[in-house]
C-alpha cells in the first residue's frame, strides 16, 4: 500500500504569536518554525504502518516556499521514503492545497492519504475533507483510532459527544486527531542523514491546479485582551464574590 | 442584493441540536430568505420544531435510511446539489459541521471559511486563527459563500412564531464506500459541555482517574459540565470530547473554573469567551492567572474538598439560586 502524507510548515506551538502592528498578518520574521504538530502524528501512523509491513511506500509532501524543505528533512529522517515540495507562495488556501494534494494522489497512485486534522496556524480544518471530495473518496476524519485490513480502514473518530467508528473502502483520506499515536523524537544522525537525501519538486502548473486566491484577507487583528482579576484568600472569599459581585452562583 | 441563507442542521438523535440554534442566530443576522436542511433517517420531529421557528421561509427535507450515520460522503452530495440555489451556506462548527462542510465546499469548488465569529457584511466575515491568538478578517470572492458558525459567538435563542412551509428533497443515493458500525454516546447526566451554563475543568495535577472524580463531584454539586485540559484526557482522566481547548471544545459559559491547569495558550484558545473565570492552582505565577477574574493559590486537594462542600451548603438554603444550564 502506498501512503501520502500531508506536512505543513508553520510557526511553532510554543511561539507567542504576534499579530504586525499594520495588520497585514502574525509576525513570521526570525519566529521559530516546525511541522504541524497533527502532521507528525500523522507521519508516525505512517511509519507504524510501514514497520508492520501495510504501507510499502511513505511518500511525504508539503506545499510551500523553499524554506517548507526543512519539514520535509524531519520526515525523512523520521521514515519517509520520498519527499516532495509542491511550489507555493506563502499561505496557499485549503481549495488550492487539496486540489493539489488530490492531483499528487492520482499521479502516485497512492492507496491512502493521511493528514492532520487541522494546522494550528489557520486552523482552518479543511484540507483533508476538500481532499476527499475532490478525489471521490470516502473521509475520516479527526482519527483517534486506525487499522487497515483487507483494504478497508476502520477509524475510530472523535466527535461531539462521543465517538463514531466508521469503515472506509480504500482508497480513503484520513486526518489525525491528537491521540492517534505519539510522534517519536527524530534521532540526530537520521536528520543527518536526511540532509542528503534527494527532495523531489512540482508545480501547480505541471499538477494542472489554479492557484488563484478566491479569498482575500482583509486585516489581521489583535483579540481584545482578557484582564486579569483579583487573587482571593480562601474558598469563603471566593463563594462570596461568586455570589455576591459575579454573581454566577 | 439580497441574501438568500440555507441553514445545514445538526440533530442530536431524532431532535434538533442546540448548534442549529446558534447557526440560525448567524443567518438572521445575515438578513433575507432563511431555509433549513434537515437530511437524516428520521427528520419529523427535528423539521417540526423548526418549521415552528420565526424568519424560516421553507424547511427542507432529505429523508432516507443511509443518512443515519450523517456520514459526510452522503450528507456532502445532498447539500452540493442545493449550494447554487443560496447566497450563503451555513453550518455550526462542530464535528458535524466541519466535517461536512468542507467536503460541499470542494464539490462545489468553492473556498469556504471555518469558524466564523463575527459577520461584518455579506461577504465579510471574521475568524480567529493562531489559537485564537488573531483574528482574520477575510472578504470571500466566491459566488456563494459557506460558512461553519462558531456556536458560542451567536446567541443560542429558539425564536418562535413561524409558519414554514416543509418540503422534501432529494436525498441521494448511498455513496457505498463508507459505513457507520459502531457510536458510543457519552450517557451521562450531567449538562453538555457546549451549552452548560457552569463548566469545571480539571487538569494534570489531579494525578489519577480516581481522584479526578473530586472534580466530578464539585460539578454535581453546582450542576456543571466536566471539561479537561489535553493533558487530562491523554492521561486517561477524562474522555476525548471533554478537551477544552484550540483542538478541543471552545466554552463560553457563565462560569469557567480552571482546577490544576497551568493555562496553556492551546487551552486558553477555547474558554476565554467564557463570562467568569476562576482559577485553582497551587503556582502562583501560573499562566492560567492571567486570565482568571478569581485566582486561588493553594493545593487542589485541599480547596476541593471544602469548596464542595460550602457549595452544597449553598445550594441547600431556600434563597440559592444556582445558575442552571
Ligand atoms: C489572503 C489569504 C486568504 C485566506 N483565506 C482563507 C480562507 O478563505 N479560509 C481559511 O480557512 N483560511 C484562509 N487563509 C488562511 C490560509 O490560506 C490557510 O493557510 C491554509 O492554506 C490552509 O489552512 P490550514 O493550514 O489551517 O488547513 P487545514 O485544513 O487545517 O490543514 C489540515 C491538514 O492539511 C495538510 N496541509 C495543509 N496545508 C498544507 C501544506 N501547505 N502542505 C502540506 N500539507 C498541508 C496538513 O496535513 C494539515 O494538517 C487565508 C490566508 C491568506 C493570506
Ligand atoms: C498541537 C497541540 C494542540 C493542543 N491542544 C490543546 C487543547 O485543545 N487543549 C488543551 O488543554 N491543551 C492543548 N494542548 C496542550 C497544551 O499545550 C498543554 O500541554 C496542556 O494544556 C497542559 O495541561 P495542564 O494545564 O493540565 O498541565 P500542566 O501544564 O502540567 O499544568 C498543571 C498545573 O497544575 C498545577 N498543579 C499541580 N499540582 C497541583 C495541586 N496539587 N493543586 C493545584 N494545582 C496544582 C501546576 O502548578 C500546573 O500549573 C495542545 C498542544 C499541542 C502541541
Amino acid at each position: 500500500m502506498k501512503v501520502l502524507v500531508g506536512v505543513k510548515r508553520v510557526i511553532d506551538y510554543n511561539v507567542n504569536i504576534r499579530v504586525r502592528a499594520d495588520g497585514s498578518g502574525v509576525e513570521t520574521e526570525n519566529v521559530r518554525m516546525s511541522a504541524n504538530p497533527f502532521d507528525e502524528i500523522a507521519l508516525e501512523e505512517a511509519v507504524r504502518m510501514k514497520e508492520a509491513g501495510i504501507c510499502s511506500e511513505l511518500i511525504a509532501v508539503t506545499v510551500g516556499d523553499e524554506a517548507s524543505q526543512e519539514v520535509l528533512r524531519s520526515a525523512l529522517a523520521m521514515g519517509a521514503d520520498r519527499a516532495i515540495r509542491i511550489h507555493a507562495e506563502a499561505s496557499p488556501q485549503p481549495l488550492n492545497v487539496a486540489a493539489l494534494l488530490a492531483a499528487l494522489a492520482r499521479e502516485e497512485a497512492v492507496d491512502l492519504v493521511l493528514l492532520g486534522k487541522q494546522a494550528i496556524d489557520d486552523d482552518a480544518n479543511q484540507t483533508g475533507q476538500m481532499t476527499a471530495a475532490l478525489l471521490g473518496w470516502p473521509q475520516g476524519t479527526f482519527a483517534s483510532e486506525l487499522t487497515i485490513e483487507d483494504g478497508r480502514a476502520r477509524v475510530a473518530r472523535e466527535i461531539d459527544g462521543g465517538q463514531q467508528t466508521v469503515e472506509l473502502e480504500l482508497p480513503a483520506v484520513i486526518t489525525a486527531d491528537l491521540r492517534l499515536n505519539e510522534p517519536r523524537f527524530v534521532k540526530l544522525p537520521a536528520m543527518m542523514k536526511a540532509k542528503k537525501r534527494p527532495i523531489e519538486e512540482r508545480t501547480p502548473e505541471a499538477l494542472g491546479v489554479d492557484m488563484r486566491p478566491r479569498v482575500e484577507r482583509v486585516e489581521v487583528s489583535e483579540p481584545v485582551p482578557r484582564e486579569a482579576g483579583v487573587r482571593v484568600a480562601d474558598v469563603d472569599e471566593l463563594l462570596h464574590k461568586l455570589r455576591n459581585e459575579a454573581g454566577v452562583i | 442584493m439580497t441574501n438568500t441563507v440555507l441553514v445545514v442542521a445538526e440533530t442530536a438523535g431524532d431532535s434538533l441540536a442546540a448548534s442549529t440554534l446558534v447557526t440560525l442566530t448567524a443567518a438572521r443576522e445575515l438578513g433575507g430568505a432563511i431555509d433549513v436542511l434537515v437530511a437524516g433517517a428520521q427528520t419529523g420531529s427535528a423539521a417540526e420544531s423548526l418549521a415552528s421557528m420565526a424568519d424560516i421561509r421553507c424547511v427542507r427535507v432529505a429523508e432516507a435510511p443511509h443518512l443515519a450515520g450523517a456520514l459526510a460522503e452522503d450528507l456532502a452530495a445532498v447539500v452540493a446539489a442545493h449550494v447554487g440555489e443560496y447566497s450563503h451556506v451555513l453550518a455550526p462548527a462542530t464535528t458535524f459541521g466541519k466535517n461536512l462542510l468542507p467536503r460541499v465546499a470542494a464539490l462545489a469548488d468553492i473556498q469556504m471559511v471555518s469558524d466564523v465569529i463575527s459577520i461584518r457584511d455579506a461577504e465579510t466575515f471574521v475568524h480567529p486563527i493562531y489559537a485564537g491568538n488573531a483574528n482574520e478578517t477575510l472578504r470571500v470572492l466566491e459566488p456563494h459563500k459557506l460558512l461553519t458558525i462558531r456556536p458560542t459567538a451567536f446567541a443560542k435563542e429558539a425564536v418562535a412564531g413561524g409558519e414554514a412551509r416543509v418540503e422534501p428533497v432529494e436525498a441521494g443515493k448511498p455513496q457505498g464506500r463508507s459505513r457507520e458500525i459502531d457510536l458510543q454516546l457519552d450517557e451521562s447526566d450531567r449538562p453538555q459541555l457546549e451549552s452548560a451554563g457552569v463548566v469545571v475543568s480539571g487538569g494534570r495535577a489531579f494525578g489519577s482517574p480516581e481522584k479526578f472524580r473530586l472534580l466530578e463531584e464539585l460539578a454535581a454539586g453546582l450542576n456543571a459540565a466536566v471539561g479537561a485540559s489535553r493533558a487530562a484526557v491523554d492521561a486517561g482522566y477524562a474522555p476525548n470530547d471533554c478537551q477544552v481547548g484550540q483542538t478541543g471544545k471552545v466554552v463560553a459559559p457563565e462560569l469557567y473554573i480552571a482546577v490544576g491547569i497551568s493555562g496553556a495558550i492551546q487551552h486558553l484558545a477555547g474558554m476565554t469567551g467564557s463570562k467568569v473565570i476562576v482559577a485553582i492552582n497551587k503556582d502562583p505565577d501560573a499562566p492560567i492567572f492571567g486570565v482568571a477574574d478569581y485566582g486561588l493559590v493553594g493545593d487542589l486537594f485541599e480547596i476541593l474538598p471544602e469548596l464542595r462542600d460550602k457549595i452544597r451548603v449553598l445550594r441547600g438554603e431556600p434563597d440559592s439560586q444556582l445558575a442552571e444550564a
